[in-house]
């Protein structure tokens, strides 16, 4: 092919081709192309390329751990981005909220990758050529390696090779004669600490791919469920959150269904603090398998059918009854949020419908209620040793019928502001507790029910990445601990005394650092040096 | 369970007495450090102006004494006990033997506050720190058995052992208490103690690798005809060569690494079984990784031309900056899932 850029044969190149393509260079033949794309390549899986691209991806980490990231705290993100418009927007564009998502940390970490592969696949080739090959040629002198001893052997050079060979058992040795009677005999081993070597890149490859697939092919719903309530199934419209995997679009989940939440409980150490938290949940499987049972707890999910199910957080719902003047007697109940380790909770009961006008039960539950005098209410334990309640009572238009939507755990403070809404009352109650509004009717706390918080998961890459990280130890430990190290024998026949004896000159080295390579050297040749004894007993 | 006050108050006693034996083990190692003769014989090695030990004491010493110490320069074994070195011997002795002792009373605290609290002892920041400090000091007792000869580093490892330690008893306390539900997994077992241990092992790597940047100073300005006047490097005259320093560096981060990683993979692990993921770039997991990668660069660059020696004990030292930074920022600045300090 011709390197000439100009030449008309190539009038079918795209101009845009053309003007990259560099002025050809004296290299020997190749098109200017290649080179520079050989010279590229050679470049990135250099290891000073490795090194440089492994501090960038550190360095790309760390506004990933001290900026708010939306995929884990979405509401701190957009209070950030109150806070600094500017400079947040800025950061948004750029994805620093969401930075193990953004395009350049992909790239850092693939180039990375690339690069190693470009490594270890011309390792590992060279590594199965050494594997066929016998060790290396014997040096001629042996006393100028790291190690070296010499011995008298019993016997003709070749019986001491012989010998000698069956003596390094573990090791690879090779025997060659040379022409004026000399037997010299190689010996390597550790070849273990390449195959580690290569193990732990190829095992980090593998982990990718695993992420990766989790990444583009799982998901997550979550979904609050009350005790006694309804349950939920594994269908996208359904979960009170869905997050779903790239290449996920919601159909075909796996058929899975959470029937109910029948109890949660929690129990709890004198000191009050939580000791265990156990929901039990009634299950099916496939389109109408059978019921079953399962008690979730903190660190034990149910792994079923390719999901988990996790118990994720829990909490009260008050229940409240409302009776109103003309006998009508409507029971409401809704989940409060917890608002910190007291489980202090805070949310609205809203009656749309069942009585007119609408009414709205907003306040606190206080699972273990202490009151601090000056008419708010307190928790003092997150256990529900003394429930209690403390709610402002609205009546009016809820403002749901706009359209808008709202939190279910307030109110929508603008219909107060406009007159839709007006407080009729603000009380507290003790289970059984009753208050009586200006039109007759009363509202009265009939205790509590908890709730959970359940997460179906799915990652199918999640096996694929276990084993690769178990492989990924494996690998480090061999390519650390292992040595590769190599013994030399120059095996001449005696040139005094009786005939039938050898000298043997031993050398040894060890070819990676690590210590003790002297002392095993001296165990060899100990080992080595019994040998005609050994023969003769 | 009820946390027993008794055996809880035991385990404080137990500490703070650790901390005060280590203390006057330091003091004894900077004893062997300043008054032993190993500076010396470590400048005629490194082929600085000789001052010849055996000479020295003859001039001063009496001739019964002069030939013992004779006999020892030349058959390279320690000197026998004479005049200050001997005094300086003899406090080295004294400090491993304190440090032994200081380490039994912190497993001793550690062992009591797991009983006090009926759960592993490495539930918060003061218990994770007491474990880091018990792992680099017995690190440092275990290469001490196999290099007997680098006793008098124990100051440098001492150190910052105290330090931390000082730091645990105090900003980081923590009154014995049970552990929230989430911690309640035999994966805490394995997975705190393997971080703690990689942490404590990494500790040492970075002792070793200051002392090599010392030491390499010193032996550049010794080479270039110069004496090195400035206060660390003049320490150098008295540090082990630097060869023997970066071998020491290196095969510490090389035993820590994959323990390090193991520690890592079992945290996803019980991720998995705790939080429905095994990996969620929370910051205590993503600084985790950045200190694994710089770890992983620091093992490649000193297999790489033109990053041996300083650049690589350079990226050595920033790996352990990382470290800190998690354990101390992280936990106590950043809000994370693992926000297990128990600091109020």
């Amino acid at each position: 092919m011709s390197a000439n850029p100009d030449a008309p044969a190539r009038g079918d190149v795209e101009p845009a081709e053309l003007s990259t393509q560099p002025e050809p260079v004296g290299t020997g033949g190749g098109s200017g192309l290649l080179a520079v794309a050989r010279n590229g390549w050679r470049r990135l899986t250099s290891m000073r390329t490795a090194l440089v691209l492994l501090f960038l991806l550190a360095l790309a980490a760390i506004p990933g751990s001290l900026l708010p990231q939306r995929p884990l705290n979405p509401i701190k993100v957009d209070r950030y981005l109150a806070e600094h418009p500017g400079l947040g927007r800025f950061l948004g564009r750029l994805g620093f909220f969401d930075v193990f998502a953004t395009p350049w940390f992909a790239a850092i970490y693939l180039l990375l990758f690339i690069s190693v592969v470009g490594c270890v696949v011309p390792r590992l080739r060279a590594h199965v050529r050494a594997l066929r090959t016998p060790p290396a040629v014997v040096p001629r002198r042996l006393d100028r390696l790291p190690e070296s001893a010499s011995y008298q052997g019993d016997g003709t050079p070749a019986e001491v090779g012989a010998a000698a060979r069956r003596r390094l058992r573990g090791w690879r040795t090779a025997t060659s004669e040379e022409p004026d009677g000399v037997v010299t005999v190689a010996a390597e081993r550790g070849y273990l600490r390449e195959t580690g070597n290569l193990l732990f890149h190829g095992a980090l490859v593998a982990l990718l791919v695993g992420i990766g697939a989790g990444r583009l092919w799982g998901y997550q719903g979550t979904e609050l469920l009350v005790e006694g309530g309804p349950g939920v199934c594994n269908a996208v419209p359904l979960y009170d959150s869905f997050r779903p995997g790239r290449l996920v679009d919601g159909s075909n989940l796996e058929p899975f269904c959470v029937d109910r939440l029948d109890s949660f409980t929690a129990t709890y150490d004198p000191d009050g603090t939580p000791s265990t938290f156990q929901a039990d949940i009634a299950y099916t499987l496939g389109d109408d398998g059978p019921e079953q049972r399962y008690a979730l707890r903190v660190n034990e999910p149910l792994r079923v059918g390719g999901v988990r199910v996790y118990l994720v957080s829990h909490g009260f719902a008050p229940r409240f009854a409302v009776r109103t003047p003309d006998g009508k007697r409507v029971e409401a109940s809704a989940p409060f949020l917890p608002q910190d380790g007291t489980l202090l909770s805070e949310g609205a009961v809203k009656l749309l419908d069942e009585v007119r006008p609408q009414l709205a039960l907003y306040g606190f539950f206080a699972p273990f209620a202490v009151d601090p005098g000056n008419g708010t209410i307190r928790s003092a334990s997150p256990q529900p040793a003394a429930p209690g309640v403390a709610i402002v009572v609205y009546r009016g238009d809820l403002g749901l019928d706009s359209g808008t939507a709202q939190s279910v755990y307030s109110i929508d403070q603008r219909q107060v502001q406009r007159g839709a809404l007006t407080a009729v009352a603000t009380t507290k109650l003790a289970p059984g507790g009753s208050t009586r509004l200006d039109d007759g009717t009363t509202i009265t706390f009939d205790g509590y029910r908890e709730w959970a918080t359940l997460q179906v998961n799915r990652d199918p890459g999640q096996l694929t990445a276990l084993v690769s990280a178990g492989l990924v130890v494996l690998g480090l430990l061999l390519s650390l601990a292992v040595r590769r190290r190599r013994i030399f024998l120059r095996i001449s026949p005696a040139t005094d005394g009786p005939g039938g004896r050898s000298v043997v000159a031993v050398g040894g080295l060890a070819r990676t650092d690590g210590g003790g390579f002297a002392s095993e050297f001296a165990r060899v040749v100990e080992r080595l040096r019994d040998q005609p004894s050994a023969r003769e007993d | 369970m009820p946390v027993d006050a008794g055996l809880a108050s035991l385990s404080d006693q137990l500490f703070t007495w650790a901390i005060v034996v280590y203390s006057v083990a330091l003091v004894s190692y900077c004893a062997e450090y300043a008054f032993g003769r190993r500076g010396r014989v470590a400048v005629t090695s490194a082929g600085a102006p000789r001052s010849a030990p055996a000479t020295e004491s003859a001039s001063i010493l009496p001739a019964s004494e002069v030939a013992p110490a004779a006999v020892s320069v030349a058959t390279g074994e320690p000197p026998a006990p004479d005049g200050p070195s001997g005094r300086a011997e003899r406090s080295g002795q004294v400090a491993v033997a304190l440090t032994a002792v200081g380490l039994a009373l912190q497993l001793g605290s550690l062992v009591t506050r797991g009983l006090a609290t009926g759960r592993v002892p490495w539930g918060n920041m003061y218990e994770f720190a007491s474990v880091v400090g018990a792992t680099a000091v017995a690190a440092f007792l275990a290469v001490l058995v196999r290099m007997p000869r680098i006793r008098y580093l124990g100051m440098f490892v001492m150190l910052p052992v105290v330090a931390l330690l000082f730091l645990a008893g105090t900003v980081l306390y923590a009154q014995a208490a049970p552990l929230v539900p989430a911690l309640r997994s035999y994966w805490i077992v394995i997975h705190v103690t393997t971080i703690a241990m990689g942490t404590g092992i990494f500790l040492v790597s970075f002792v070793a690798t200051v002392l090599y940047l010392i030491r390499r100073k010193w032996e550049v300005a010794v080479e270039g005809g110069r004496r090195p006047s400035r206060f660390p490097v003049t320490l150098g005259s008295r540090l082990p060569g630097a060869v023997v320093l970066d071998r020491m560096a290196y095969r510490t981060v090389a035993f820590g690494f994959p323990v390090y990683t193991f520690g890592i993979i079992a945290g996803a692990i019980w991720a998995e079984a705790a939080w429905g993921r095994y990996w969620g770039w929370d910051p205590k997991e993503t600084w985790a990784f950045i200190t694994w990668v710089v770890y992983a660069a620091y093992l490649h660059a000193r297999a790489t031309a033109g990053w041996r020696g300083t650049a690589a004990a350079t990226v050595n030292l920033g790996a352990f900056a990382t470290m800190i930074f998690n354990f101390f920022v992280v936990n106590m600045v950043v809000s994370g899932l693992h926000s297990y300090a128990g600091l109020t």
